[in-house]
């Protein structure tokens, strides 16, 4: 636990002088401890010296954040309208099937490959012009 | 030693440029990563002295060394999808490496910046009102005035804020544009802070793009001596489409909720911590530089058509069969776009529907294509230009399928702070789902005795649920605080007007429904 919120210290330290530190503190947080969670929520308010109601505010209505860490492995598979013209909806079970509960898959909308998708994302790795099989493959090996 | 080519474009590299770069190497030959041509269907493609081999695979090597390979598209600036382009904004695009200072500057880079430096803030404003350039993000305003705005507030502090939270489906020229020539980005905004007597300017990138955060990052520790004493850094959002939205970006990058502020006041009065500041799209920053160089803005405005001046970098998306990035000035149909330089559908069949401006914009039919890309064309025919991304779709695209998806991504990304669009996009989606079922039952609680006013008839059929629809879409069109709610109407009543075999079997129906040219 001390770790953690040496780590956590560490990241308020590094982004407090900045205008606007939050998100980047929050950036950091899910990075780094791959959830900002209610204890994460709590330390921050004080290091701001802003309310926990503030920074839950903030963290409930982006994405990108999770209230508990999921250490699988992630799939972003893009189903916004350019994918979905290119087929994506018919790859979604296929995806699905191949992920079980070993790997969480999630839907983003766009990952700025529209000319060449369906498009998936794994951390930085970026993969276009993906078929069944090649849905299937990323999924198993992610 | 074989001098190679190959860019290290986010596409080209999902599509496989890092291993073909690798390959190239031991096969002896010198490798330059450089920014893409655009031509996505090409990529990675591979470039030796001019020709061009795509789409490249590990197994072609060999043959395009010898000379004999079937990959080959010829010399690529003689290449009709490039030749036909007018290229200012992408000058640079398959030509310099992102990252190199040299190629930068032997290109054309900081000249716009060394002139504004000269020519002081009230000429490089007249020069950017003269381009007759209009923000590239969507909104098409005149980029001169908002500048001026700026310029002439008091207050010690001002801030050039470039909007890169490129949510749009079917857009991706922000990105390239940051990935393949960020010094420009950068340029651009060096040049807005001179104008408006800013010192300070963020970059709001969204965090789908890590590619373009780690070159940006890169490009601004390598160029901070040139651009000083203007500082710039990134700023990566956590996943929120509305925070495209500028008054919504400035809350997230303030550390709060990405809820749209109510306008007035103008960000260029009272914007980032309160203070003057300048948002600007990649797109718009990123013409600047060329702008400001001597006669270039007069050459930008000459590019144009009508009102809108200068050249849009149009992206060519979704189920075509040439894809990728096509720079034109305005003015250009849709039927040349399509369907002489895009090729068609990849998949070959009819092609349906085109969706311009991203998720907020219309479905166009192909009877319309004869539309001209100009602002005020589409707006006249109810439709937007958005960014410029044109999506297309083939003849198995479900119309009502992709009106609700407008309506789903719009519950999905409300921020939640006004109600046509909290409320409406949700009821929106149910709307559409009982006119798949062809109306729906009253149900229990309407039966029900109690309920004295909910009449007791078999229901509601599919015409009185479309009726509903487009007064719900009136009423998100006008009573929403900015374009996320304000714009789901244009694809979901575009789909309706003209798909509706797609909606109901009685086409009649939507006819009746739909009041006469409101969109």
């Amino acid at each position: 636990m001390s770790d953690r919120s040496d780590i956590l210290g560490e990241i308020i330290a590094r982004h407090h002088h900045r205008e606007g530190p939050l998100l980047p503190i929050l950036n950091d947080v899910q990075a780094e401890l791959g959830c900002v969670d209610a204890a994460s929520e709590a330390m921050i308010a004080r290091g701001l010296n802003i309310s926990r109601a503030d920074v839950h505010g903030v963290v409930s209505f982006y994405h990108d954040y999770l209230s508990s860490p999921d250490a699988r492995p992630h799939v972003q598979i893009c189903r916004a309208e350019a994918c979905k013209a290119r087929g994506v909806e018919k790859l979604i079970d296929s995806a699905s099937a191949a992920a079980g509960e070993r790997v969480r898959i999630s839907t983003v909308y766009c990952l700025g490959l529209c000319s060449a998708g369906p498009a998936a994302r794994i951390g930085d790795e970026l993969h276009i012009r993906l078929d069944e099989d090649a849905i299937t493959n990323l999924v198993e090996s992610a | 030693m074989t001098l190679v080519r190959i860019s290290d474009d986010a596409l080209a590299r999902a599509g496989g440029a890092d291993k073909l770069a690798e390959a190239f190497e031991k096969k002896g030959c010198q490798v330059l990563r450089t920014s893409s041509w655009g031509m996505h269907w090409l990529e990675p493609l591979v470039e030796i002295d001019g020709l061009g081999f795509g789409p490249a695979t590990l197994n072609d090597i060999d043959a395009i060394l010898a000379g004999t390979s079937d990959k080959s598209i010829g010399k690529i600036e003689d290449h009709p999808f490039i030749a036909t382009q007018t290229r200012i904004t992408f000058k640079r695009a398959g030509k310099t490496r992102p990252l190199s200072l040299q190629d930068y500057e032997a290109n054309g880079g900081w000249a716009g910046l060394a002139r504004a430096r000269q020519i002081g803030p009230e000429a490089i404003v007249e020069q950017v009102k003269l381009s007759g350039l209009r923000g590239r993000g969507g909104a098409g305003f005149p980029t001169g005035i908002k500048w001026d705005t700026v310029m002439r507030a008091a207050g010690p502090q001002k801030y050039i804020v470039c909007n890169a939270d490129e949510g749009d489906s079917g857009t991706f020229a922000d990105r390239m544009a940051m990935e393949g020539d960020p010094f420009a980005l950068i340029e651009g905004m060096a040049i807005a802070g001179e104008a408006v007597g800013a010192d300070r300017g963020y970059i709001y990138l969204r965090s789908e793009y890590p590619d373009a955060l780690r070159k940006l990052n890169a490009a601004l520790d390598l160029c901070a001596d040139i651009i000083a004493p203007f500082k710039c850094e990134v700023r990566v959002g956590a996943g929120a489409y509305v925070c495209g939205e500028e008054t919504s970006l400035l809350n997230s990058l303030e550390g709060k909720r990405g809820e749209v502020r109510a306008k007035p006041p103008l960000p260029a009065l009272e914007g980032f911590l309160g203070r003057p500041t300048v948002v600007n799209n990649v797109l718009s920053l990123q013409a600047v530089p060329h702008i400001l160089t001597e006669g270039g803005a007069e050459e930008y405005k000459n590019a144009g058509f009508g009102r809108s001046r200068g050249t849009m970098p149009l992206q060519l998306a979704g189920n075509i069969k040439h894809g990728g990035l096509y720079e034109v000035g305005f003015g250009v149909t849709l039927d040349e776009l399509v369907n002489k330089i895009g090729g068609g559908t990849a998949s070959g069949r009819p092609v349906k529907a085109v969706q311009v401006g991203g998720p907020l914009g219309a479905y166009i039919h192909p009877d319309q294509f004869d539309i001209r890309f100009d602002y005020e064309e589409y707006t006249a025919a109810d439709a937007l230009i958005g960014h410029g991304g044109l999506t297309v779709f083939d003849d198995t695209a479900d119309m009502l399928d992709m009106a609700r998806f407008a309506m789903e991504f719009c519950s999905v990304e409300s921020c939640g702070k006004c109600t046509p669009c909290r409320i409406g996009a949700v009821r929106g989606v149910e709307i559409l789902d009982s006119i798949r079922e062809g109306g729906r039952k009253r149900d229990r609680i309407e039966l029900a005795p109690q309920m004295h006013n909910a009449p007791k008839d078999k229901g509601r059929d599919a015409g009185d649920e479309i009726a509903l629809l487009t007064d719900f879409c009136e009423t998100m069109k006008f009573g929403s605080l900015c374009a996320l709610g304000g714009f789901t109407p244009y694809p979901v009543l575009s789909a309706l007007r003209q798909w509706p075999e797609d909606f109901t079997d009685n086409p009649e129906l939507v006819k009746q429904a739909l009041p006469e040219a409101t969109g």
